[in-house]
C-alpha cells in the first residue's frame, strides 16, 4: 500500500496512450499520447473545434475513449466504473468552459458544493468558502446567483469551486475565453499563483496564445501578492507545452522549444 | 430533415431503449444503496404531488360530474338508471382516476423534469455534478422518481375518491336520485379485483412518467432547441407508453380476477 502510495506519487499524474475517439463518425481524436508529470502546468493550444475539451472530458473519466488508455495517478481510467470514477475525481478539479455553475444555487453554495456532499460542518464550509472566493478576488459575491454575476466573475467562481478542496490535478477549460485582457490577466494570475503557490499540476487549453505566453513568462511574488517578469527573459520550467489540430499532437514540449520550432504549421498558428 | 436509413433508424431505437433500460436499472439501484438524498426527495413529493393537487381534483370531479351525467341517460333507457353511482365508481376506479390524473401529472411533471434536466444538461450541469464527485442519477433522478411514484398513488386515490363524489353530486342534484343508495352502489360495485387494478395503475404510471421524462432530459442535445424538444418528447412519450401499459395491466388483472 505504501509503495503503491509512493509509485503514485512519483510517476506521472496524466499518461494517455494512443487515445482515439469518434463522434458521430468524425474522428476527433486519433491517437493522442502524451504524459503530465506532477507540478507541471501543460498549456493546451489548438483550433476551434480540434477536440480539446473532448480530452478534458477523457481526462476526467466523463466521456471514455474508443480505444487507448488514460492513466491518472498511475491509475487506468478507461475501464473503471463511475463509482470507482467518483473516487478518482475526487482529486481532480475542473473548470468548465462555459462555467457550468449550478443555477439554481448561490454562489456560496455552489463552491461549497464538494464540502457539503463530503459532510463538512457549516461553519467550516462557511470559512472555507470565504478562503477559496477570497482567492479569486470574489469574497464580496458570495450571497449572489450565477445569473447576476459577469462572465469573468462565473468563470473565477468555477475557479473556486474547483480549488477549494486543494485537488492534486486542476483542468482548466479555456478560463480566458471570450473575456477582456484585464479580466484574462486576472484569472491567468491566478493560475499562476496556483502553479507558484500550491504546486499544483495543471492542465489548460487557451485560445489566447498571449495568455500562454504571459503564463510561462511570469512567476508569483507572494511578497507583492501578484505576478511578476521573470527576470532576464526566463521561462518557467514547469510550463509545457501541447498543441492539437486535427485530432493529432502537433508538439509536445517546453516553451523554448515551441517559439524555435520549424513547422510551418506551427509558425503560421503561432505569428 | 434528411430520411435516415431503415437500418440507421432501428439503430438509434434500440440504442435508445437501452439507454432507458440502464437508466432505470441505475436508478432501482441507487435506491438501495447510500447516499439517499432525502431533502431532493421531500422537495420533489412537494413540487410533483402538492403542486399537481389542484389539477388533479378539477380533473377528477368533473370527469366523475360528467361520468354520472353522460351514463345516466343511457342507463335510463334501459331503466337501469339506479346503476349510475355503480358505473361512476367502477370507471373512476379502474381506468379514468388512474390514467387522468397520470395525463395530467405527465404532462405537467414529465414536461418539467425533461426541461429541467436537458437544461442542466445542455450546460454542463450534469457533467459539473459529476466531476464534482455527485452522481446524477442518485441526485436528480431518483428523487423524481420516487416521488412521482409515491405522490402519484395518492394523487390517484384522491380523484378516484372526488371522482365518485362529483358523480354523487349530479346524480342527486342534477338527476335527483337517492344519495344514500347511490353511494350504497359504488361502494356495493367494488371488489378486490377492482381496488388491486386501480392501486397498481398509478405506481407502474409514475414510474413510466418519472423514468421516461428524465431519460429524455439527460440525453438532451443541441442547446435550446434540444431542450424543447425533449420536453415535447418527454410528455408525448410518457404519455403514450402509460397508455399502452394501462392496456397490458387490465388485460393481465381481468385475466388473473376476471373482471
Ligand atoms: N458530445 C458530443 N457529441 C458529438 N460531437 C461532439 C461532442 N463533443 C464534441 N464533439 C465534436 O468534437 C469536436 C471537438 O470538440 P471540442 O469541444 O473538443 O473542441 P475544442 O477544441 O474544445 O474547441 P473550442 O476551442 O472551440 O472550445 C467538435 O467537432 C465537436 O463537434
Ligand atoms: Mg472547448
Amino acid at each position: 500500500m505504501a509503495d503503491e502510495q509512493q509509485q503514485r506519487q512519483d510517476g506521472p499524474v496524466l499518461e494517455l496512450k494512443d487515445v482515439s475517439i469518434t463522434f458521430d463518425r468524425d474522428k476527433v481524436l486519433n491517437g493522442v499520447s502524451f504524459v503530465v508529470q506532477p507540478g507541471e502546468t501543460r498549456v493546451l493550444l489548438g483550433p476551434a473545434g480540434g477536440g480539446k475539451s473532448v480530452l478534458m472530458k477523457l481526462v476526467n473519466g466523463l466521456i471514455k475513449p474508443d480505444t487507448g488508455s488514460i492513466k491518472v495517478f498511475g491509475q487506468e481510467i478507461t475501464t473503471m466504473t463511475e463509482a470507482q470514477l467518483f473516487e478518482m475525481r475526487r482529486r481532480v478539479g475542473m473548470v468548465f468552459q462555459e462555467s457550468a455553475l449550478f443555477d439554481s444555487m448561490n454562489v456560496e453554495d455552489n463552491v461549497a458544493y464538494r464540502l457539503n456532499e463530503e459532510g463538512t460542518a457549516t461553519e467550516e464550509a462557511h470559512k472555507r468558502v470565504q478562503e477559496a472566493l477570497d482567492f479569486v478576488e470574489l469574497g464580496k459575491a458570495i450571497t449572489k446567483f450565477p445569473a447576476e454575476l459577469s462572465g469573468g466573475m462565473r468563470r473565477r467562481v468555477s475557479i473556486a469551486r474547483a480549488i477549494i478542496t486543494k485537488p492534486d490535478l486542476i483542468l482548466y477549460d479555456s478560463p480566458t475565453g471570450g473575456l477582456d485582457p484585464i479580466t484574462s490577466t486576472t484569472i491567468v494570475q491566478l493560475v499562476v499563483k496556483q502553479r507558484d503557490v500550491s504546486h499544483t499540476t495543471a492542465l489548460m487549453i487557451t485560445h489566447r496564445l498571449q495568455d500562454a505566453f504571459v503564463l510561462a513568462t511570469h512567476r508569483f511574488d507572494t511578497d507583492k501578492n501578484e505576478m511578476q517578469p521573470i527576470p532576464d527573459h526566463g521561462v518557467d520550467e514547469n510550463t509545457k507545452f501541447l498543441v492539437l489540430n486535427g485530432g493529432k499532437i502537433v508538439f509536445d514540449g517546453s516553451t523554448l522549444e515551441l517559439t524555435h520550432s520549424e513547422d510551418p504549421w506551427l509558425k503560421s498558428y503561432l505569428s | 430533415m434528411p430520411f435516415a436509413s431503415p437500418s440507421e433508424f432501428v439503430k438509434t431505437n434500440v440504442i435508445a431503449v437501452q439507454d432507458y433500460s440502464v437508466l432505470c436499472a441505475r436508478a432501482i439501484a441507487a435506491l438501495f444503496s447510500p447516499p439517499l438524498y432525502l431533502g431532493d426527495i421531500f422537495s420533489q413529493m412537494d413540487a410533483i404531488g402538492f403542486g399537481s393537487l389542484p389539477i388533479t381534483i378539477l380533473a377528477g370531479f368533473f370527469t366523475g360530474c360528467v361520468l354520472a351525467l353522460q351514463s345516466a341517460t343511457s342507463l335510463q333507457q334501459f331503466g337501469a338508471i339506479s346503476m349510475t353511482g355503480r358505473l361512476v365508481s367502477l370507471s373512476m376506479m379502474k381506468e379514468l382516476g388512474p390514467v387522468l390524473t397520470g395525463l395530467m401529472v405527465s404532462g405537467r411533471n414529465a414536461s418539467g423534469m425533461a426541461s429541467e434536466l436537458g437544461s442542466m444538461k445542455v450546460t454542463e450541469q450534469i457533467d459539473a455534478m459529476r466531476a464534482l464527485g455527485v452522481d446524477p442519477i442518485r441526485k436528480l433522478v431518483l428523487p423524481r422518481v420516487s416521488a412521482t411514484v409515491f405522490m402519484l398513488f395518492f394523487l390517484t386515490i384522491l380523484s378516484d375518491a372526488v371522482g365518485v363524489a362529483g358523480g354523487g353530486l349530479v346524480s342527486v342534484f342534477m338527476l335527483g336520485l337517492n344519495g344514500t343508495s347511490y353511494f350504497h352502489s359504488t361502494y356495493r360495485a367494488l371488489v378486490y379485483g377492482d381496488v388491486v387494478q386501480g392501486m397498481m395503475k398509478p405506481i407502474f404510471f409514475g414510474f413510466i412518467i418519472s423514468t421516461v421524462g428524465c431519460y429524455f432530459g439527460m440525453s438532451t442535445k443541441g442547446g435550446t432547441q434540444g431542450v424543447g424538444k425533449a420536453t415535447t418528447q418527454g410528455v408525448g412519450v410518457s404519455s403514450g407508453v402509460m397508455l399502452v401499459v394501462d392496456f397490458l395491466i387490465s388485460r393481465l388483472t381481468i385475466g388473473i380476477f376476471g373482471r
